[in-house]
């Protein structure tokens, strides 16, 4: 028993069709009592007010934008080195997803800053690092769907996820250097003393199990319907030759 | 090696274009910079040194798709694949051979446009640095690019959005080191981190463009 017997698109559907409603619940729930608690229970922040309350939808997409493209990096990896067409069809499932999850970070965080800094927009680090991962999403979606043959499409796109990564850690440490930042500092980190004060970390801490758990259900069932995808593909092929 | 680096710098030289196409083009982004902004002296000697980096780096960025997808459509492409010189090498050179036909002349050129967009003094000198040290990343980049989209159909368009966001680090400390300089700020240490991505690049980008281009070959 190992964990590549669900390398097996046959075995991987089943797998992932006995886990998905659960995770789906699992999702739907802790996003509810995440955002229900967090916009309703908890107290104004005394100086952001309620506009605080953007956290639970903007700190959790911003953590699962970046989560997808290391998973997609994964998922590349294990594609180059072991040849499984899951893990490459897994990866292409999950990059419009995070693309999905940048856009929600970029537009609450644009939301949240109009009336906090005044602003929509500002050429900040973090904001820009996350313009040019999205940029790097829109580049990885588009060479999938330019290339026609599967197999060479998921070679291509998995070089350039590598890279890419490379180049969007450079970028990350690129802007830092270039410009000052006005985006506070990191929200959650293992490794500090205070974080968020407790009344907000508590539903957070729930927003942020959901998303990474729709992310999980999502990504599972794109895969799935990329599975069945190729397989129509085969038919159809199949049915062009005997005919 | 220096056959290859030969014959693409003569192919580029007799086939026309070469440099010729990407200086006209660099020309043409400076030459509308004044009219987006307006001609106000002091507004253009402010942004000329990140002016000047983004023509050149779009100049660079148009003329990519040569590198490769001549030699693809005639074949060429093949036989070197096929060939005893390695493909990293091969790409390498063929990396060079960009550069030395489309991004040093603009690296030339550039101190010349300058003059039109009002660069300060000191910036002269800084801004030839920064192109020279910096422009060697963009070809090297630019030929990881050019092999993922040989034999694309719609390649051009692609090829460029694919390359723009790897452009990102060396324009932002090449385009910092022209500025620095320009403004009579000390610029070295810029320059060393734009050294650095070269360097980098020079060393790493030809094992990644060699494994996508024979990934595109199979």
């Amino acid at each position: 028993m190992s964990i590549w017997e669900y390398a097996n698109p046959v075995k991987f559907l089943r797998l992932s069709e006995r886990v998905l409603p659960a995770l789906w619940v699992i999702s739907f729930a802790c996003l509810a009592i995440g955002l229900i608690w967090g916009f309703f229970f908890t107290p104004d922040d005394f100086r952001q007010g309620s506009t605080v309350k953007i956290i639970y939808l903007h700190v959790p997409s911003a953590l699962m934008a970046i989560n997808a493209w290391f998973m997609m990096l994964v998922a590349s990896l294990i594609w180059l080195i072991r040849r499984h067409h899951v893990s490459a069809l897994a990866a292409k499932a999950a990059a419009p997803v995070g693309i999905a999850m940048t856009l929600i970070a970029l537009i609450t965080g644009a939301v949240w800053g109009q009336p906090m800094w005044g602003t929509w927009w500002v050429w900040d680090p973090r904001l820009t690092s996350f313009l040019i991962l999205f940029l790097f999403y829109i580049g990885y979606v588009a060479l999938w769907s330019a290339v026609d043959d599967p197999d060479s499409a998921a070679d291509l796109t998995s070089m350039l996820c590598i890279v890419g990564s490379v180049f969007a850690v450079l970028s990350r440490y690129a802007v830092n250097f270039w410009n000052q930042g006005l985006h506070q500092g990191a929200s959650l980190s293992l490794d500090k003393e205070t974080n968020v004060a407790n009344v907000f970390y508590h539903p957070l801490l729930f927003s942020i199990a959901g998303f990474v758990c729709l992310f999980l259900a999502l990504v599972l069932y794109r895969t799935g319907t990329e599975i069945r995808r190729r397989r129509m593909r085969a038919l159809m092929a199949r049915e062009v030759r005997h005919a | 090696m220096r056959a290859l680096l030969l014959r693409d710098l003569i192919l580029a030289i007799r086939a026309g274009g070469g440099f010729g196409l990407g200086l006209a083009f660099f020309l043409i982004v400076v030459v509308l910079v004044p009219f987006s902004v307006g001609p106000a002296p002091e507004l253009l000697s402010r942004i000329a040194a990140g002016a000047l980096w983004l023509g050149a780096l779009l100049a660079c960025l148009l003329s990519l798709d040569r590198i490769l997808a001549l030699d693809w459509e005639d074949g060429t492409l093949d036989l070197l694949a096929t060939s005893p010189l390695p493909l990293e090498a091969a790409l390498a050179i063929k990396a060079l051979a960009h550069w030395l036909t489309t991004a040093l002349p603009l690296v030339v050129a550039a101190p010349l446009f300058g003059v039109l967009l009002n660069l300060p003094a000191p910036g002269f000198f800084w801004l030839t640095v920064s192109l020279l040290v910096g422009t060697p990343a963009l070809s090297i980049i630019g030929a990881f690019g050019a092999a993922l989209t040989v034999g694309l159909k719609r390649g051009g368009l692609l090829l460029s959005l694919l390359v723009v966001p790897l452009y990102v680090p060396t324009l932002i400390f090449g385009a910092e080191v022209a500025r620095r300089g320009a403004e009579g700020l000390d610029a070295t240490g810029p320059l060393a981190m734009l050294g650095g991505i070269t360097a980098g690049t020079i060393a790493l980008m030809p094992f990644a463009s060699a494994a996508v281009l024979r990934m595109a070959l199979k």
